[in-house]
């Protein structure tokens, strides 16, 4: 019986992190996107859905119950770390790239660049 | 080591690698978020009330797998069978819900092919979905052998990784309804 109550607890934070990320979208929607603002709204639903990770992460999938030593643990962080470099690198690469790109060059993919001969009185 | 803590290690690193895997979708999608071509934005996909249900039907499901398998292991083969029953009814339901959301899209000219931002909308939920499907044979297999031969201990080690994989689907689930719907909705 000494699971039960992490699921339990579990389950009712995470209802409670969706709902409360779902409601302020739906209240952003309902004010035309003033209430709450723009920024308010991304680091809420981030920092939201961060908890909601943790939570599960200890109390469904009980990360650092095992005993020593924590190979899991360790995947998991080591996994992490990828993700952060995959993701991280790849926002910070595109990014850069586009801003270059937009700073020295006209955007190539015009329609006319795409389709010059286009009879533009067809349909 | 014993030889379920190695297989459930195992499974374990396999689950970390699928991580990565969603984090080059979730890379991507990133980076094509914008890239709609004339077509639709995250925002006309952000059906808020149809994904908070979505959401709240997968996040049951880990619930009650979790129970399950704590049933299982308390040789409550009657419990058990029950509570991933209803595991796995959710997680059908989820995939009707999401079928239904995709095949709307497709008449309506807005499938993968049309535009870089909708091939890595469905690149990323659909991979999930995917992983939700294979989850749910899996599920269905499973009760099928505990309902014939009973909880032995290869079942229930089995069960402990269909549950470990079952909520890592929902944890992915997590950042996709709040990087893909909840953004999308703000329409930045």
């Amino acid at each position: 019986m000494k699971k039960i109550h992490t699921y339990i607890f579990g389950f009712t934070f995470s209802l409670v992190l969706t709902a409360a990320a779902f409601g302020l979208a739906q209240m952003h929607l309902d004010s035309g996107h003033t209430f709450p603002a723009h920024e308010f709204a991304i680091v809420a639903f981030v920092v939201l859905a961060i908890v909601q990770l943790f939570v599960q992460l200890f109390l469904f999938l009980h990360i650092g119950d095992e005993p020593k030593p924590r190979l899991g643990l360790l995947a998991l962080l080591f996994a992490l770390l990828t993700v952060s470099i995959v993701v991280g690198g790849t926002l910070w690469i595109m990014y850069n790239l586009s801003h270059r790109q937009t700073e020295t060059q006209p955007n190539v993919f015009t329609e006319e660049n795409i389709f010059p001969n286009a009879d533009h009185n067809a349909n | 080591m014993k030889n379920t803590d190695k297989t459930i290690f195992g499974f374990w690193v396999y689950l970390m690698s699928d991580c990565v895997l969603f984090a080059s979708l979730f890379a991507t999608y990133a980076v094509l978020q914008h890239a709609t071509f004339g077509n639709l934005e995250a925002f006309d996909l952000a059906n808020l009330p149809f994904v908070f249900l979505e959401t709240l039907i997968l996040l049951t499901s880990s619930f009650t797998v979790g129970l399950g398998l704590l049933a299982a292991r308390q040789n409550k083969k009657t419990l058990a069978l029950s509570l991933l029953s209803v595991t796995l009814l959710l997680g059908l339901s989820f995939l009707g819900m999401e079928m239904h959301e995709f095949a709307k899209l497709l008449a309506e000219g807005s499938g993968p092919q049309a535009s870089a931002f909708l091939s890595s909308f469905f690149a990323l939920v659909g991979t999930h979905g995917l992983h939700v499907l294979v989850g749910s044979l899996w599920m269905a297999v499973l009760i099928h052998r505990v309902w014939r031969s009973g909880l032995t201990e290869s079942g229930i080690r089995k069960l402990t990784l269909l549950s470990l994989f079952w909520h890592f689907l929902d944890i992915i689930w997590i950042f996709i309804f709040t990087f893909v719907y909840l953004f999308g909705s703000l329409a930045l």
